[in-house]
């Protein structure tokens, strides 16, 4: 059994709770004393009002919204689920960035007496720039719309031209009502013209962390254990997770930023000796040569194509309340590494209406922008295109600690790819 | 080239041990609160997974309340004797004499309100930046709103409008003086998922865990609830013998047993599957009072 981690996405009042809510109830992962309490609800229709079960927070039944990422399980006999529940209001961009972030598909909702708004735009902007590459258009209520396939046609047509623009990789269309539950586990004959699959049949095939396994080997030391003890007086292993691919016994390894070659002496996974180790495992690596390194550092394979860099160009989308102007100062933390950097330029904000790239002078709260960084010591990165694990960062303040935003790395200035030192060992 | 497969219990475990080692990295003085309970004892195996051969780089901390079940004290110091790591353990009884706190009234006194102060009290005499819980996010809807690294102010409070975005899973435990923040390395998992875990490991757990004859208190819910020296009971109440065990190992005055013939971890795992009732739910006598009540006392330090 395998682990699916989606994000629910969608205009307020397009029904995210109701089709979580369905999922868990049709899935029986909702326990009897949970559905009492719903119970005890009044509500609208007479019925159990689904919704309840996401919305956790007292503001949010009070006002009747979701404010903050809630995060469920539920588990079939196929797949665990993660299921991110994120804000349809538009102040919330930012939690819809957070719960993207970890997830491996999209459910993109959107109400078919609506079809395709801004919001559906939005979302599925940041879903795509985050790097998801499965995308569910679910096309909600189509109850209320009489069930018409030619409604559902139109909204898939227009939602083609998001898709194109955004190049997303993946699109799986699906009419539904969440509400009914009508396609969101069985099938429904109320949508008998459409053969696809039912969500959960979608999300219980949809393959899941391609990527990580087949890119190239990346890892970052979070940990140095050196017990210094009668057993084990000279131990000194690597602890981290493996970032992407596999590491081998024997790989060439280089140490950065410092540039250092060794060899790896051993893997170990839970104190066991391995031949072989990959994504997502943590392990500890033991190097052949008493080198420095400590946290924050990289050990990649001498070969790789990662970048030594002090200067990047990024995408973020700002999370503060206060504006970002140039010349602000802040950590980078990417990962395990923390340093010094100064936002040198804004060089556009994106339309996240047209997709388009205007000039601006500085971020808002919630704003797509391109920045430049200069950091004060040198990042080990690849493109977040290339590497969702070591193109990604965020940005800190360094008084309050505050994160203020969620950065992943477009280009590299001045930097430099790794040579190997040229000598046999 | 075959590309490895890899369980979700291998995932969760893997995401686990990699925020036990950012702890590890990022704090001067971490802890990892310990109560004998199934979900600290996974922790502790996760803590052996992520730091050995070397020492846990935190001590082991627990918060006594005083109505704790002897079988999971015995527990408590075996485990932290064999992993040979430091136990703190501070109780409830010294914060409500040093503090002239009011002890609990009604048939039930559960001192679970009073842990937070001594939770508090203990943070600061050891100056902890970090405090490691097993609580999960399926457990209840407030906790199912939390970060993993959660930022706690000088009182210990949970401000769920003021949490910072938590992205990928890059942990910012960033903190100002006096601040604290709780992390919880096991949030994305199920009580079935630390069930199948501790039936994948064959780790130990306290027998109060196991089906085991007990002789209880009816509760007018129909609950069962242990019988102790610590609760109230008139004469009317009605005492029965039955085999039970518990899904929690918390305060002995507000932790229900089920009922139950399950002898081994494959029994409580059919149990659970089979099992209509949430663990608060089924087991927690404090939780019921508001379906806000998890909220509030997260919000006032409580974990």
């Amino acid at each position: 059994m395998d682990l699916l981690r989606f994000i629910t996405c969608g205009s307020v009042d397009d029904g995210k709770s109701t089709l979580i809510g369905r999922l868990l109830y049709d899935s029986d992962s909702v326990s009897l004393d949970v559905l009492a309490a719903l119970e005890n609800r009044p509500t609208v229709h007479g019925t159990v009002d689904l919704a309840l079960l996401t919305d956790g927070l007292r503001a949010e039944r009070e006002q009747g919204i979701t404010i903050d990422v809630a995060y469920k399980y539920f588990t079939t006999p196929r797949r665990k689920f993660i299921i991110t529940d994120a804000p349809g209001h538009v102040q919330y961009t930012r939690n819809m960035v957070t719960g993207a972030s970890t997830a491996d598909l999209a459910i993109v909702l959107v109400d078919a007496r609506q079809g395709v708004v801004e919001q559906t735009r939005r979302h599925s902007l940041i879903a795509s720039l985050v790097g998801i590459r499965h995308f569910v258009l679910a096309v909600n209520k189509m109850d209320l719309v009489n069930n018409d396939q030619a409604v559902f046609d139109q909204i898939v047509a227009d939602y083609a031209a998001v898709a194109d623009q955004l190049k997303l990789p993946h699109v799986t269309a699906i009419p539904l009502s969440a509400l009914l539950g009508d396609n969101i586990v069985a099938h429904s004959k109320n949508l008998s013209w459409y053969t696809g699959p039912s969500l959960l049949e979608h999300l219980e095939s949809v393959p899941a962390f391609e990527e990580a396994t087949i890119a190239d080997a990346r890892f970052q030391v979070q940990y140095v254990i050196r017990p210094q003890t009668d057993d084990y007086p000279d131990y000194r292993g690597y602890a981290g997770r493996i970032q992407s691919g596999t590491y081998r016994r024997g790989d060439r390894v280089h140490i950065l930023p410092s540039g250092q070659e060794s060899v790896i002496e051993a893997i170990e996974v839970n104190q066991q000796e391995v031949e072989s180790a990959a994504a997502p495992q943590a392990v500890v690596l033991r190097l052949t040569d008493d080198v420095d390194i400590s946290r924050g550092d990289s050990i990649v394979p001498v070969g790789s194509q990662i970048h030594v860099a002090k200067e990047l160009e990024a995408t973020i989308c700002w999370m503060d309340e206060r504006p970002l102007w140039p010349g602000r100062k802040l950590l980078v933390q990417h990962h395990s590494a923390v340093v010094k950097a100064v936002v040198s330029a804004i060089t556009y904000k994106v339309n996240v209406r047209t997709y388009g790239r205007a000039a601006t002078e500085s971020a808002q709260l919630n704003d797509i922008v391109g920045i430049r960084l200069k950091t004060a010591a040198p990042l080990v990165v690849d493109s977040y295109q290339q590497n969702r694990a070591t193109g990604a960062f965020i940005l800190v303040d360094e008084l309050s600690g505050d994160t203020l935003a969620a950065g992943m790395v477009e280009t590299m200035q001045n930097s430099f790819v790794p040579e190997p030192l040229g000598f046999t060992i | 080239m075959s590309t490895p497969h890899f369980d979700y219990l291998d995932r969760l475990e893997a995401e686990a041990i990699h925020i036990l080692r950012e702890v590890a990295g990022q704090f001067e003085r971490p802890a990892l609160l310990f109560s004998g309970g199934k979900d600290s004892i996974v922790l502790t195996r996760l803590a052996e997974k992520a730091f050995r051969p070397g020492r846990f780089p935190f001590p082991l901390v627990h918060v006594d309340t005083g109505h704790n079940f002897p079988e999971v004290l015995q527990f408590r110091d075996s485990l932290a004797a064999e992993l040979g790591e430091k136990l703190i353990v501070r109780s409830v009884e010294d914060t409500i004499k040093r503090q002239r706190l009011r002890e609990p009234g009604g048939k039930f006194p559960s001192r679970n309100p009073l842990q937070t102060y001594t939770l508090l009290e203990t943070i600061e005499e050891f100056q902890f930046d970090a405090c490691i819980g097993g609580a999960r996010r399926d457990e209840e809807k407030a906790r199912a709103k939390e970060r993993i690294f959660s930022v706690r102010d000088e009182f210990g409070q949970w401000d769920p409008k003021r949490q910072r975005p938590e992205l990928w899973n890059v942990y910012n435990g960033r903190i100002q003086r006096g601040e604290n923040v709780r992390v919880f390395p096991i949030s994305n998992w199920t009580e079935l998922d630390v069930w199948r875990y501790i039936q994948r490991e064959n780790i130990a757990l306290p027998s109060i865990y196991f089906g085991h004859p007990r002789t209880c208190v009816v509760l007018p819910s129909g609950q069962l609830l242990g019988l102790n020296e610590h609760l109230r009971l008139d004469e009317t109440d009605e005492i029965v013998e039955r085999q039970v065990r518990f899904r929690t190992v918390g305060d002995s005055t507000c932790t229900a047993a089920v009922e139950s013939d399950a002898a081994t971890i494959d029994d409580i795992i059919e149990d659970l599957l089979l099992a209509k009732v949430s663990e608060r739910g089924a087991t927690r006598l404090d939780d019921n009072i508001s379906e806000a009540g998890m909220e509030d006392r997260k919000r006032n330090g409580y974990f």
